[in-house]
């Protein structure tokens, strides 16, 4: 049995429009932060996982060059929306091996003003018409089979899980995005933190039906890091660094495994479950103990299936348990207290270290006003579209 | 008549034009796009087989933001055609949440994507509502 792993410092960026500070900017900002509020400095560090998915990659080794160069492996990773999950299992699995007794994960993205990320612009037809790639295909196929659009493939899960289950309709997948828009308000980090009615969600531009833009989760800049630190490490370290220490109770990383209609549309339940089931029994817990959940609504129509994914609810019971008021700030599962990526914004691969920000600074009482009172499990979940989909339950120190 | 060539090669312009999928011999798992070895069981044998032409229309989207150059609002959805899922469009029917119903009959149809400089013409599919 290898030994427990901690977050040790963890740190967020303001999340939205950043035009005076690139990529570099914030991620310095980032592993600063998460340093300093660990109380180490680089040198304390023995492997940095660094994510970012949009900037070309390789962010890594740059990054060292403005905050310490100390020779350590870098894993620049790239997982889709899951990269900054990725980043942290990397830092997670290190110290679990014994390989270091530290380790840093970094996501960061500058997405500010970006616009449809797949499907937003297609080639032209060629001259000729010559078959290529798997399908033979002689011309792109976006909006001809089917669309590459994300928010239109999030459309298609979230009617699909209508379809199968019944009661989920355009009204209810606006009320979740009301509900995520609401909790915002409370969170200075996010993006927007403007309360919206269901009306206002419905009636603003439509995208891919039945998402609306403010169903959408919102490209902005932002960065998110953390220090994990081995148990035995800890037990060296101040009462202080102890006292906030937050316990990674699991941590997941799963692929979607095959089924009829996986490569149609991507399945996000599959995996989802998968990594959960796994999660919950590597934290020996069940999901009725969670205090707060932040889950990977990149669209309204996503928030809804997760719950069941994530076990949340009843197999098939998400509509009912969204309408019972669970999934509010002060219901019994509260989900996206955030504003999540419909308001909180989505970095893209700083999403899966935020999400672990946001976990830790509730487990350790300093959310401020947004604060889940008694708050002490936690669960983060992301999705990258592919697929892969990162779990972690994190603990208040005992 | 003008030369026609399908936009993927798993339309088969026949008459009538019909789907084929790649099918794995050892576990029967279809695909669409040519594979190296079955995802489900990772044989290597695959045997092509024709899809129907009928199927229910299992989820969809209203696209109403796309790339440049696509007309918009456009359906896209999952068909399934006997137990086999199928992307594709669903046309000839208002692009509206009122005409386009999850659980729909839709059939396979055909329509040209345009001609090349050679003058052949490009086939695509789509599905449309039955009746």
């Amino acid at each position: 049995m290898s030994e427990d792993v901690w977050v040790l410092g963890i740190h967020m960026t303001k999340f939205g429009k950043h035009p005076d500070k690139d990529l570099l900017d914030l991620a310095s900002e980032a592993v600063m932060g998460a340093l300093s509020d660990g109380g180490v400095t680089m040198k304390d560090i023995g492997v940095m996982g660094a994510g970012n998915l949009m900037g070309g990659g390789g962010i890594g080794q740059p990054l060292q060059k403005q905050i310490g160069q100390t020779g350590i492996p870098v894993y620049n990773v790239a997982n889709a929306c899951a990269t900054g999950a990725t980043a942290l299992r990397v830092a997670i699995m290190a110290v679990k091996a014994g390989e270091v007794d530290m380790g840093l994960a970094v996501g960061v993205e500058k997405l500010a003003g970006a616009g449809l990320l797949a499907g937003g612009s297609r080639a032209a037809d060629a001259n000729t018409w010559t078959p290529r790639g798997r399908d033979g295909a002689v011309a792109p196929l976006d909006g001809r089979i089917g669309t590459s659009t994300m928010p239109g493939v999030f459309a298609q899960i979230g009617q699909e899980y209508g379809h199968k289950y019944g009661g989920a309709n355009f009204e209810l997948f606006a009320r979740i995005s009301e509900k995520n828009h609401s909790h915002s308000t409370l969170n200075p980090l996010a993006s927007y933190q403007k309360k919206m009615s269901v009306d206002e969600i419905m009636n603003d531009v439509m995208i891919a039906y039945p998402n609306t833009r403010p169903m959408c989760s919102a490209n902005c800049d932002g960065a998110a890091a953390a220090v994990v630190v081995s148990d035995s490490k800890l037990k060296t370290l101040s009462a202080e660094q102890r006292r906030r220490a937050v316990k990674i109770s699991a941590s997941v990383l799963t692929t979607d495994p095959w089924e009829e209609a996986c490569q149609i549309l991507p399945n996000v339940n599959t995996l989802t479950r998968n990594a959960a089931t796994q999660a919950y029994e590597q934290a020996g817990i069940g999901p009725e103990d969670l205090d707060l959940v932040e889950l990977h609504d990149c669209f309204a129509t996503a928030e809804l299936v997760h719950y069941d994914n994530l076990m949340l609810c009843e197999v098939g019971g998400a509509v009912d348990f969204f309408n019972s008021g669970a999934t509010w700030r002060d219901g019994t599962t509260p989900v996206n207290v955030s504003g999540g990526l419909e308001s909180k914004g989505h970095p893209i691969a700083a999403t899966g270290v935020a999400n672990v920000w946001e976990l830790c600074t509730h487990l350790r009482g300093e959310a401020g006003p947004r604060q889940i009172e008694g708050a002490k499990v936690g669960l983060a979940h992301v999705i990258g579209l592919g697929s892969a989909c990162g779990v972690h339950i994190l603990e208040k120190a005992a | 008549m003008t030369k026609q060539i399908p936009l993927v090669d798993y339309l088969v312009l026949g008459d009538p034009p019909h789907l084929v999928a790649h099918e794995c011999t050892a576990c029967g798992a279809r695909y669409f796009g040519r594979h190296n070895a079955c995802a489900a069981c990772f044989a290597t044998e695959f045997k092509t087989v024709p899809i129907g032409s009928e199927g229910t229309l299992m989820t969809f989207t209203i696209v109403a933001q796309a790339a440049p150059g696509i007309p918009v609002p456009f359906v896209a959805g999952v068909i399934d055609v006997d137990g086999t899922s199928v992307a594709g469009n669903v046309v000839n029917v208002d692009p509206t949440p009122e005409k386009v119903n999850l659980g729909m009959k839709v059939r396979l149809t055909t329509f040209p994507i345009g001609t090349d400089s050679e003058g052949t013409e490009a086939v695509g599919f789509a599905f449309e509502p039955v009746g």
